[in-house]
């Protein structure tokens, strides 16, 4: 029987702030590029790097992209939202504010819904609001503190959760979808080690059964899913012991630290600024009609949820096959186009997952694909060769038939040819056929590895299958 | 025959289409009036006679090519040291910003130059725009041309002193409070804050963004007119300005003044105002009555909110307006720090001057938390209440008569030492810029120092063809009671 430990005890109570940069072309209050990784301070002008006399113009497209992120995660749109200022001093803010919003942000009251170890369960989304990104500060041994302010003024949105999640598999599952829906959206890179999707974790602790909620704490840098989880885990049990010890928690923002995979308090609320929010007196009030707000639902991208609708309802993949589809937004599109064309909807999905495909945008088309899937489908090539056929085809323009005559795939299907590779094969690897016979099943894929590897994969399985057999029988 | 720099804009513009004289030869002669005036009365923070004197050569020769269209082509000015020029340093008269050079020209200079303009300097101010006798400068003093032991106002008060010295043709000042106006008032000249959002405010530096209105400072109002509709236009890079087309010159002052309204309120002649100013304007409202113009007494409410309300709303504005001088990028850094938290301090402690910090203290505490609500959103409240009493005055009335300030130009260091009785004098030109509206500051008099007393009108937002018209009729019939007496 499991122990029951101290911290079945407990549970945790968590929320989480998201802040999404929006990929728009130009900065949320000037023309300058929003593009990641320039030279420092070169994609900067005197409007974003706060210069004296400066103003700031609201730029269009990051209220579209906001309204978007907050229609699909089912908020209210407010059709009137303001610029707020929050004030405080840090190099990596020229302006020493922040242009944010708070009293009135664009959005407000939404929910995903998100799969749990109890199925469904519905996570609330408190706001949402847009505002402008910092600078970075680079610590350079030799020479100081150095400020870059490319960053300063790429658009963000926040995005507030409700405190919903009670465990780090819920969080990340929340926060999966989240990016999945952001990406679809077409808002964002999402990519997580350039900054574009981070997230703060707040987190309390409560015995399981108490309705009240304890003291909180806010973890930052949490820059991976796999940092979120840890990062949780040990949050978690930090919390527990310090409250088992009879000790209290203090309400603190703490830093994650990946390395020591432990988190350390950088400051508590004593220390916390008074932002003196006010409304930005530069800035209009961002005033919306109903329309446009319609006008932007009717051009929402499909979403990850109706790609998972469509592939399991429709074409009857299993949910953990589509859920992978769909992790990558361009093999979702892929296969939305694909997938009602070819022979055998199944063998597909399996082909596209199995192949690694990273985030640049797959150069293939329809017909390639309905080609190499009637191969497979029809037992003219194995799901070994098709793979590495769909590979080659990324690389070059090609037909499937074309490929495997270029670069000699066809299987060899000659039972002649592989009794003769097999015959070699086991005299010169005696100890297959000992084991063989002492029993070990093991010994047959060993024999199989190896008529692989000997063919470059081009050996058929069964039939080589069906030579050993013999073979052994006949020994 | 009168000396060049003693001109108005629409003299100078005749005779310089009619190829009488030449930029050069007008731009000489006020750099000559420069050389010999101002070193006693120091409107200048910076002066480019070179520079002047090559733009308006250049000007010449593109007149000779028939190439020139605007009135106010070739002829010399000034700007307030809180508008950005890419060719002058821009220190708002502040030790956290001396010597620093912005890399863009404000949206108003582009246009001056757009008009062939030519820039003598860039002239003295109160700090960052904070006071009303210009002695809140860190570099020098400026004094009233008309009295050297007098305040020429504030805080244009370099603008103001240069145009009365006849050191420019006209300058542009800024005006958050009544920065224009009281300093036209005390030098005797004439001063026009627009309706907000008619002129960019881009590249003036901030001090309370929704009160701040850059606006001309001249000998006439006609040549404010001249001024005005050069520079009022919308600016995409100001997300406050108006979208209205601007009237031109002729238009801005060819309003018919027979039928308007104008209303003078008594409660704001009663106390606390000097009995030469309160004459000076009575006796104006009799001068728009002899040319036909209705005049009503009336009295005016929630006044008594608008001098509160501005100074906690100007003050919070400032206070985040003001944050960006941390001696971090650009302007003073104190060398004795060991910290970020230091470096703020030393730089923002000694980079700022009494006044401002006042200010930004006065700011930073009502937009506090815990004392938002009590401050800033009750001033708010009371700006709303201004507002709205002036929208009510304006169902019945085309213009409101007022004084510019309870007294005229005072004796340096009368006020200084005591803010309150400084901020008092504002009381006036507050609430025009708490309600967003325009208004004219031009001479009705003299004190018995014959010091100049200016009288306000202030219009309907938009109407700056209404103010003007009225203000230019007044001027024709105030010159000739001048001569009279």
């Amino acid at each position: 029987m499991k122990k029951i430990s101290i911290y079945d005890e407990y549970e945790s109570v968590i929320g989480v702030e998201v802040h999404v940069e929006l990929s728009t072309a130009s900065k949320i209050f000037c023309g300058c590029s929003t593009a990641f990784g320039g030279e420092p301070n070169t994609d900067c002008c005197p409007v974003c790097m706060g210069l004296p006399g400066t103003l700031p113009v609201l730029n269009d497209s990051v209220v579209e992209y906001a309204i978007k992120a907050g229609l699909a995660t089912n908020c209210e749109i407010n059709l009137y939202s303001q610029m707020d200022r929050k004030n405080y001093f840090y190099p990596d803010s020229p302006k020493a504010f922040q242009i944010s919003q708070n009293s009135d942000p664009i959005a407000i009251n939404g929910h995903l819904d998100v799969l749990s170890g109890e199925g469904l369960k519905r996570i609330g989304i408190t706001r949402i609001h847009m505002e402008e990104d910092a600078g970075k500060l680079i610590h350079d041994d030799t020479k100081g503190t150095l400020i870059d302010y490319n960053r300063c003024g790429v658009p963000l949105i926040e995005i507030v959760s409700e405190p919903d999640m009670r465990s780090a598999d819920e969080v990340k599952s929340f926060l999966q979808k989240l990016r999945a829906i952001v990406i679809y959206l077409g808002i964002t890179t999402g990519k997580m080690n350039e900054g574009a999707f981070r997230c703060d974790v707040n987190l309390s602790v409560r015995k399981k059964g108490v309705q009240t909620l304890g003291t909180r704490t806010e973890m930052k840098n949490l820059n991976s899913f796999a940092f979120v989880t840890k990062a949780i885990e040990v949050e978690m049990k930090r919390q527990i012991d310090v409250l088992e010890k009879g000790g209290t928690i203090t309400q603190e923002t703490r830093r994650w630290d990946p390395a020591k995979k432990a988190s350390f308090a950088m400051r508590s609320k004593e220390d916390a600024h008074d932002y003196r929010y006010f409304p930005d007196p530069d800035l209009m009030p961002v005033i919306l009609d109903q329309h446009e707000v319609d006008r932007i639902n009717d051009d929402m991208p499909m979403l990850p949820d109706e790609y998972l609708n469509i592939l399991t309802k429709k074409f009857g993949l299993k949910y953990s096959l589509a859920e992978q589809i769909i992790s990558n937004k361009n093999v979702a599109d892929f296969t939305m186009e694909t997938i009602g064309k070819v022979s055998n909807a199944e063998l597909f999905g399996n082909l596209i997952t199995n192949v690694v495909i990273d985030d640049s945008s797959l150069e293939i088309n329809v017909e390639q694909m309905i080609e190499l899937i009637h191969l497979l489908d029809s037992g003219k090539i194995n799901s070994g060769i098709a793979k590495k056929v769909f590979e080659f085809m990324m690389k070059s323009g090609e037909m499937p038939t074309q490929i495997i005559e270029i670069h000699d795939l066809w299987p060899i299907t000659s039972v002649d040819a592989l009794t003769k590779m097999a015959i070699q094969l086991l005299d010169s690897n005696p100890k297959i056929v000992e084991d063989y016979k002492s029993g070990k099943i093991k010994a047959k894929s060993a024999y199989l590895g190896l008529m692989m590897k000997e063919t470059s994969g081009k050996a058929d399985p069964n039939i080589s299958e069906e030579i050993f057999d013999d073979l052994l029988k006949k020994m | 025959m009168k000396a060049l720099i003693y001109e108005s804009i629409g003299e100078l513009s005749k005779k310089l289409c009619a190829s009488e004289i030449s930029s050069e030869e007008l731009t000489r002669a006020f750099v000559d009036q420069i050389e010999k005036l101002d070193d006693s009365i120091g409107a200048y923070l910076h002066f480019d006679p070179v520079l002047a004197i090559e733009r308006a050569i250049a000007i010449d020769l593109k007149r000779q090519k028939k190439q020139i269209l605007s009135p106010i082509s070739g002829i010399p000015m000034a700007i307030k040291d809180n508008i950005c020029t890419s060719d002058m340093p821009t220190t708002c008269a502040s030790k956290m910003l001396e010597g620093y050079m912005s890399p863009f020209d404000a949206h108003v200079v582009k246009k001056l130059r757009a008009n062939d303009a030519i820039i003598l300097g860039k002239l003295n101010m109160d700090e960052f725009a904070m006071g009303a006798s210009t002695e809140t400068s860190y570099f020098k003093k400026t004094r009233n041309p008309v009295d050297m032991g007098r305040v020429p106002g504030g805080s244009s008060g370099g603008p103001a002193a240069a145009v009365a010295a006849f050191e420019a043709a006209y300058t542009l000042g800024s005006d958050t409070g009544g920065s224009i106006r009281q300093p036209a008032a005390f030098c005797g000249v004439s001063g026009l804050k627009p309706t907000y959002g008619t002129i960019s405010r881009s590249g003036l530096i901030a001090f309370a963004s929704s009160l701040d209105q850059i606006g001309p400072i001249a000998k006439n109002v006609e040549d404010l007119a001249f001024v005005y509709t050069a520079l009022a236009g919308h600016d995409p890079m100001d997300s406050t300005s108006s979208e209205r087309m601007v009237e031109n010159k002729d238009a801005l002052i060819g309003e018919n003044i027979e039928k308007l309204r104008v209303a003078l309120p008594m409660n704001y002649l009663r106390e606390g105002i000097q009995k030469e100013v309160k004459d000076a304007v009575l006796e104006a409202a009799k001068t728009f009555e002899s040319i036909g113009v209705t005049v009503e007494p009336v009295e005016i409410e929630n006044m008594e909110y608008a001098l509160p309300a501005y100074y906690l709303l100007s003050s919070a504005e400032a206070s985040s307006n003001l944050a960006k001088f941390d001696g971090i990028q650009y302007g003073y850094r104190h060398s004795g720090f060991d910290s970020i938290g230091s470096l703020y301090n030393q730089s923002r402690g000694f980079g700022f001057g009494t006044e401002v910090k006042r200010r930004i203290l006065l700011g930073t505490y009502a937009l506090s938390s815990g004392y938002y609500d009590a401050y800033y959103l009750n001033a708010l409240r009371a700006r709303q209440m201004v507002k709205e009493t002036f929208d009510k005055l304006f169902e019945s009335f085309d213009v409101i008569l007022t004084p510019v300030a309870p007294t005229t130009a005072y004796k340096f260091g009368e006020h200084s030492k005591n803010p309150v009785e400084m901020y008092l004098g504002d009381i006036y030109t507050v609430p025009v810029n708490i309600a967003g509206l325009p208004a004219l500051s031009t001479n009705c008099g003299f004190d018995d120092d014959e010091m100049p007393i200016g009288m306000q009108l202030i219009g309907k937002a938009f109407s700056e063809k209404v103010i003007l018209s009225l203000g230019l009729a007044f001027e024709k019939e105030f010159a000739k009671k001048e001569v009279v007496l």
